[in-house]
């Protein structure tokens, strides 16, 4: 009786944290499988620092100008100044937990920063920096 | 008839005429929303605009502004607006394809034109057939509505900034109600006309 009660009660923590980290992975799983090869945070850093001026724009823009460089900090949009939420999960457990969440951001940010759709790899790289901070 | 009949039936006229008007109590000298009897819009009363039921309209079209309600557009504006989220007023607001059809459906089912509600009716009227405006603050229909408003109560309050921003000043907006008698303007308070 106590076996199958530890059993199942460690079986149903291993699926909650199973779940709980299944999204980002699945999400990597899928950059993977379109081309991009092992994901490396520290790529992703540099690219969270490079900076693009959109042609007629007077501001350069790169990721740290909503967000700030302090994913722990709240950023905040460079024109509208509403607050946006801390990016790093270790501040705001909500990040990363949800695909279509992630995929959304990514498509629109991409493009209003860089001027072009993300790459699999990048959009990987910048994941795991996010996921590092 | 004499010059001095004339006249006397013209003056009747002009009276008679303008008789209805004067009862109805309707003036023209100001912008007030009053009934024929004179009395004021109840603040609890009938609807401007049906409120937002759809919660994903509410958190993907209210998560960096307010989520106007889909009476206050025509059906081609919302169409128009949904048609160029990549460019959203200068922001990126890409929605996946799914997410737009469920979002285009909600609009243009309960657009102005196809409203019930007095403001959407108001609205619908007012714009031309041709006429598909993004944004309802350039309609001649807003202006009107707060011709009486000035820059520094808008655009020069820090704490406004734009017409846009209709939850700042409009107390009841999220329930659909932009009665002139719920208006607190930060840093002037209560409209009072």
């Amino acid at each position: 009786m106590k076996h199958s009660l530890l059993s199942s009660s460690l079986l149903a923590v291993s699926l909650v944290v199973s779940a709980q980290t299944a999204p980002l992975e699945e999400l990597l799983a899928r950059y993977q499988s379109a081309g991009a090869s092992s994901f490396d945070a520290t790529r992703g850093a540099q690219l969270w620092q490079q900076t693009v001026t959109p042609a007629g724009e007077a501001q350069a823009r790169s990721c740290g100008t909503c967000h700030t460089d302090d994913l722990r900090a709240a950023g905040k949009h460079a024109r509208t100044g509403k607050a946006i939420d801390a990016l790093a999960p270790a501040a705001n457990p909500k990040r990363l937990t949800d695909i279509d969440t992630m995929e959304k951001w990514l498509t629109r940010n991409c493009k209003w920063t860089w001027g072009r759709a993300c790459t699999p790899q990048e959009k990987g790289d910048l994941l795991s920096f996010i996921k590092s901070r | 008839m004499t010059k001095f009949m004339w006249k006397m039936v013209s003056v009747g006229l002009l009276l008679g005429g303008s008789l209805p008007w004067l009862m109805s109590g309707v003036s023209f000298a100001d912008d007030d929303e009053h009934d024929r009897r004179g009395k004021t819009e109840k603040s609890q009363g009938q609807l401007d605009v049906a409120p937002v039921t759809h919660e994903k309209y509410k958190q993907e079209c209210g998560s960096c502004h307010f989520p106007y309600q889909p009476g206050l557009l025509p059906s081609r504006s919302w169409q128009a607006l949904l048609a160029n989220l990549d460019d959203h007023f200068g922001e990126n607001a890409e929605l996946s394809a799914a997410v737009l059809k469920e979002l285009g459906d909600y609009l243009d089912k309960n657009a102005a034109e196809h409203a019930s509600e007095k403001r959407a009716i108001g609205i619908n009227r007012s714009l031309g057939a041709q006429e598909t405006p993004l944004r309802l603050t350039t309609t001649t229909y807003f202006k009107r509505k707060h011709h009486e408003i000035t820059a520094k109560m808008v655009q020069d309050n820090p704490q406004v900034k734009s017409f846009s921003r209709c939850e700042t000043c409009h107390t009841q907006a999220a329930q659909g109600s932009y009665n002139e008698h719920d208006v607190i303007i930060p840093g002037f308070g209560p409209w009072k006309d």
